[in-house]
């Protein structure tokens, strides 16, 4: 079985969010890019899938579509153990942009499954994986706790708002995970950096897709209004403010 | 063709929830400014009082179509059946309530009707034409304007962000066949746990939260007990669910779960930005905690700068009293 993890570039979660002068695109000074987290779980997860006797998986690979400058994160997938990686060389307006892109690689190079966390901490389209799913007429399953294979079977955990079920999944699909589902992100050894470098990045050129939405202006949240202190042995006033003036109790 | 807004009305089995209201007085405003009517897509055997409730809320035309079959949902099937819905009313929009089966089926259904699709909305568009929305961006960091450049626009209504509005119209009901048979689900379902009794975080309109402050799992029952007397979710920061103190459920923040509720309560929580990123859409935050320096009360709008395994009690016994009057 092969797998194929795709993963976002996002700025490290203790970034200030700031834009450029004109508020219509990301101001990048100073910010360190990682990994996005669910799909660094998501690889984690697979990494952990693999090293269990009989799994049958053969081939974990990463995915990314980003320019040239993303490559060192690229590089820490490959050192912390995944086997070749693929870049396509574009930056996607939108989520369906990312996800033809990743359609195209995945019909030339059949992979059996494709992770993916369920959110990325850069504009949170949550849809990457569904869209590659109807792209690819595969199967797809999201709100994933647990995900195993075992003997190249499938079996995943899915929680909905009322109960948790097991499902035995068929290949090729595509699953969208959330937290809970893999242990510590790992930490690349010196060993692994340097067996990184001879790994495989495959660089794609893009396929012709127009974007069906974009960004055209951002904005900071406004500041909150000043914090008003209670008095520790006066809790009941915190009571009455939150009745009658916040009118949430 | 009078331009339609359509929505998917998800019901829990026990009513519509209040996402859903929020949505159907979402969409009735949207087709005000754009000129049409909301027509719902509801899947299953709701009764007619429920379904009435939708009308109450600005929707014109219900239509009514069995659950796919399937041994559990299949975001397959139901992309195509809303799909199908959506070019039977020749929809100029599509509209989901933001929660987990949104999620699964929107930017499936998207992907079919080769509509642009943008999720976390907050308001009405800002222009028709082009049509230009608001949408939060980098977990609740900052917001963004999206433009939509196709015809048919799928979008999805971040919660708390658009009032229930009751707006009575006359609502016809009709059953729906959809044109296209839906896909079959391809997996198996090999074991059911339900979860009873409590109050999803990402429902729940108070949410109580701890974080390190707390200092030990021993110390929840505090924490429960103000829980209990607000009927309040409860909720932590991520060292305390890293510490194994609370389940991840929990966890909210930038790499947990975002939430949006009336009110949050945020006890011994410092308020590192990353948890900020998880509940800055909140109406109103509290701040309890001993540290006068913590960044969280830059954020909160009510503050107690005190020990909280003293302020927690008092506050419980306040609540109560309060309750019982």
């Amino acid at each position: 079985m092969k797998i194929l993890v795709c993963i976002s570039v996002v700025p490290d979660t203790t970034t200030h969010i700031r834009f450029t002068d004109k508020m219509d695109a990301l101001d990048t000074n100073g910010i360190q890019w990682i990994i996005n987290p669910w799909d660094e779980l998501a690889l984690t997860r697979a990494l952990e899938i693999r090293e269990h006797p009989g799994s049958g998986v053969t081939q974990i690979s990463v995915i990314h579509i980003g320019m040239k400058d993303t490559e060192p994160v690229i590089q820490k997938a490959l050192a912390v153990g995944a086997d070749s990686a693929y870049r396509v060389n574009h930056a996607p307006a939108d989520s369906l942009e990312a996800a033809s892109q990743i359609a195209e690689v995945v019909r030339k190079e059949p992979f059996d499954l494709v992770i993916t966390g369920h959110d990325s901490a850069d504009y949170n389209g949550s849809a990457v994986g569904e869209m590659l799913a109807e792209l690819l007429g595969w199967a797809s399953f999201s709100s994933i706790s647990s995900l195993s294979v075992v003997d190249s079977v499938i079996t995943l955990e899915r929680e909905s708002d009322i109960r948790s079920e097991t499902i035995i999944a068929k290949a090729p699909c595509v699953v969208t995970i959330q937290k809970g589902i893999a242990k510590d992100p790992r930490i690349p050894s010196l060993r692994g950096i340097m067996t990184a470098r001879s790994k495989q990045l495959t660089l794609v050129e893009p396929v012709k897709c127009a974007p069906l939405t974009h960004f055209v202006r951002f904005e900071n949240p406004a500041p909150r209004s000043q914090c008003r202190m209670v008095d520790p042995s006066h809790v009941e006033e915190l009571v009455n403010l939150l009745r009658n003036e916040a009118n949430v109790l | 063709m009078i331009m339609s807004v359509l929505i998917y009305a998800h019901h829990d089995g026990e009513k519509f929830p209040k996402p859903v209201l929020e949505l159907a007085s979402y969409a009735y405003a949207l087709a005000r400014q754009t000129g049409g009517t909301v027509i719902a897509i509801v899947t299953g055997n709701p009764r007619e009082s429920d379904l009435e409730k939708l009308g109450q809320h600005g929707v014109s035309k219900i239509w009514v179509t069995p659950e796919p079959a399937g041994p559990s949902f299949d975001n397959r099937a139901y992309a195509a059946l809303v799909a199908s819905a959506a070019e039977a009313c020749g929809a100029s929009f599509v509209l989901f309530a933001d929660n987990a089966i949104s999620r699964a089926v929107a930017p499936r259904m998207a992907v079919r009707l080769k509509a642009g699709y943008v999720s976390g909305v907050a308001g009405l568009p800002l222009h028709t034409d082009p049509f230009t929305v608001k949408r939060s961006v980098f977990t609740g960091k900052a917001s963004a304007y999206a433009e939509i450049l196709t015809p048919v626009k799928v979008l999805i209504l971040a919660r708390n962000t658009w009032q229930t509005i009751e707006n009575p119209v006359t609502c016809l009901i009709e059953k729906f066949t959809p044109a296209v048979s839906l896909p079959a689900p391809d997996f198996e379902v090999v074991k059911v746990m339900e979860q009873t009794g409590t109050i999803r975080l990402q429902d729940a309109e108070v949410v109580v939260s701890g974080g390190r402050g707390m200092k030990s799992a021993d110390n929840w029952k505090v924490l429960e007990d103000l829980a209990g007397a607000l009927g309040a979710a409860l909720a932590c920061s991520r060292p305390v669910a890293d510490e194994g103190w609370r389940p991840h459920q929990e966890h909210v923040g930038q790499t947990g779960k975002v939430i949006a509720p009336n009110l949050y309560i945020a006890c011994g929580i410092s308020g590192a930005i990353q948890h900020i990123g998880g509940i800055s859409s909140s109406r109103v935050i509290v701040a309890i905690n001993k540290d006068p320096e913590a960044p969280i009360f830059q954020f909160a709008r009510y503050a107690i700068i005190g020990d909280l395994f003293q302020v927690l009690p008092a506050l419980t016994q306040a609540v109560k009293k309060l309750k019982s009057e």
